[in-house]
């Protein structure tokens, strides 16, 4: 059949005037009824914090930027710093070592990931809080002396996050193409500058995203050292409400400021990928 | 004429498979050796040890004069620190099928790379014979785009024009059309054209017929990790004395 003859044969639906027909939505009741159920809840849900006088917002306001909670946060926000810094370049060293050519290197990088994912961040804290039962002297210093309890948040959050940070700057690396290694190589570029220049900003690109999910992991996950009466942002409103007995508006203190940082973080994160984006179509 | 490359009964494996089962192979300077063969012939590894991104088992490869990977003490060879390897990989250049651009870096910065961290030249001095490179292949507005702003025949264009900022004795060719659109194929062809007019030593392995008898001096017939037959393309694609070509030419003409 000829495409002339098929023209002419007119769908027994369809009118003369095709353009004259109006498209109507599918109308979806189900959707509104869910949106507002959901709302109605949520409304709810704030009404009863906002009436809640156990919260005592006017205590939560008092506390929220006084001096021993300001330095807690402090001691949060420059302990996390340390811990992303030291651990990345310690797990950076240890994605290194995994990849390399050397069977020794490797096996001990593996070695590492598995034993210090093994064992919970609590149980390492204190293990290390009382190493001095262990070396009661370390390079000719009595080791209580040595390690104090920050310095022991320090050590053993740092050997945690590297573990962690190991494996997402591995598959950062793994997500490079070999092709472009190669490219390099032919190119007589050096292994630091193929590290560098090529590799590196490459794997950042899937290194960032999984990272920002750390350090917000890590800023939240260094309230633990309140176990070891380091004085961060959880530690300090304790103080407090351990001589005041307002625990919830004091916590609620935490709260806010913990909310508050990560969504700072979040904002960050947003322009850092925007800078490794460069070049690639897909995020732009 | 003198030679520039020379290969001596090259062989390489891959655990047990036999990719190159004793090459020789002269290429003399100025002129275009094009090697042809079906895939998984070894023409694409030929090609890679060339520059040492593939180690060989046994025999030895000498580029210009000097041997590629290794010094020789006596009947022995020995391996090269890496940094020596990259010494010699400026001399040599390498197109791949996948053009492999750094997607990160623009154009421009593509082309200046190897120049100005390799060689380094002054950053000034890299951006200005880069600007005439890229004029060059076609694409001197196109400096500050990313690689992936562009089209596979563009992109392979600057791929070309980064292997010539070294300005090496040598360019090797690795199927630098396979990757590409049927309609970008001949904008790439007429870049490498135009080296082989200027006197460009240089080794293409491609599956361009056409390309061969046009512009080759030598055409190389590779098989099973042998040469089959090489001449002249008049001689190789026209007459070709072995079966085994005459079958592979049946099939691509």
């Amino acid at each position: 059949m000829s495409s002339d003859t098929l023209a002419k044969v007119p769908a027994p639906d369809i009118p003369e005037q095709a353009d004259a027909l109006r498209i109507v939505p599918q109308r979806r009741y189900g959707q509104w009824a869910a949106a507002v159920l959901v709302l109605a809840l949520l409304g709810l849900a704030v009404n009863s914090v906002l009436r809640n006088r156990a919260f005592q917002w006017d205590v939560v306001a008092d506390y929220f930027t006084s001096d021993s909670v300001l330095r807690g946060l402090w001691l949060t926000l420059w302990l996390t710093a340390v811990v992303m810094v030291l651990g990345f370049a310690l797990g950076t060293l240890l994605a290194a070592f995994r990849l390399s050519a050397n069977p020794v290197l490797r096996w001990v990088s593996w070695g590492y990931v598995w034993l210090f994912r093994s064992i919970p961040i609590l149980v390492q804290l204190l293990l290390w809080f009382n190493i001095g039962a262990l070396y009661p002297e370390l390079f000719g210093v009595r080791t209580v002396n040595l390690l104090g309890p920050v310095e022991v948040a320090i050590v053993g959050l740092t050997l945690h996050e590297a573990a962690y940070a190991a494996e997402v700057v591995r598959g950062g690396i793994l997500a490079v193409d070999r092709g472009q290694i190669e490219a390099a190589q032919a190119l007589g570029l050096s292994r630091w500058r193929r590290w560098r220049r090529i590799v590196l900003p490459q794997a950042m690109r899937s290194i960032v995203p999984p990272a920002g999910n750390m350090l917000i992991g890590t800023l939240k996950g260094t309230s633990i050292v309140s176990v070891i009466a380091v004085s961060d942002l959880l530690f300090s409103v304790q103080l407090v409400y351990h001589r005041t007995y307002q625990v919830i508006p004091l916590l609620m203190v935490a709260t806010l400021w913990y909310t508050i940082v990560t969504s700072v973080l979040g904002v960050g994160q947003y322009y850092v990928e925007k800078h490794y984006a460069r070049g690639s179509e897909r995020v732009r | 004429m003198s030679v520039m490359v020379d290969i001596r009964s090259v062989h390489k494996s891959f655990g047990p498979l036999d990719v190159l089962k004793g090459i020789d192979l002269q290429v003399r300077t100025g002129e275009v050796t094009v090697v042809l063969g079906p895939s998984g012939s070894g023409k694409s590894t030929l090609l890679r040890t060339i520059n040492h991104l593939e180690k060989v088992d046994h025999g030895a490869i000498s580029v210009d004069g000097t041997l590629i990977g290794y010094r020789r003490s006596g009947d022995r060879l020995h391996e090269l620190p890496e940094r020596e390897v990259l010494r010699q990989r400026t001399r040599i250049g390498f197109v791949f099928q996948n053009f492999n651009l750094f997607p990160h870096l623009t154009v421009v910065e593509n082309v200046i790379e190897a120049p100005v961290s390799a060689l380094k030249r002054p950053r000034r001095e890299a951006v200005a014979s880069a600007r005439r490179l890229l004029e060059r292949v076609g694409l001197g507005d196109r400096t500050d785009a990313y690689p992936g702003q562009l089209s596979g025949g563009q992109q392979q264009r600057v791929a070309i024009a980064r292997a010539l900022a070294l300005e090496p004795k040598l360019l090797l060719f690795d199927e630098p059309t396979s990757a590409l659109d049927p309609e970008l194929v001949g904008e790439v062809l007429d870049v490498i054209r135009d080296l082989a007019h200027q006197g460009t030593t240089m080794i293409v392995v491609t599956h361009e017929i056409g390309f061969a008898r046009e512009v080759a001096d030598t055409v190389v017939f590779m098989a099973d990790g042998r040469i089959v037959e090489q001449g002249p393309p008049t001689d190789v694609l026209d007459n070709p004395r072995h079966e085994r070509t005459r079958a592979f030419l049946s099939k691509v003409l």
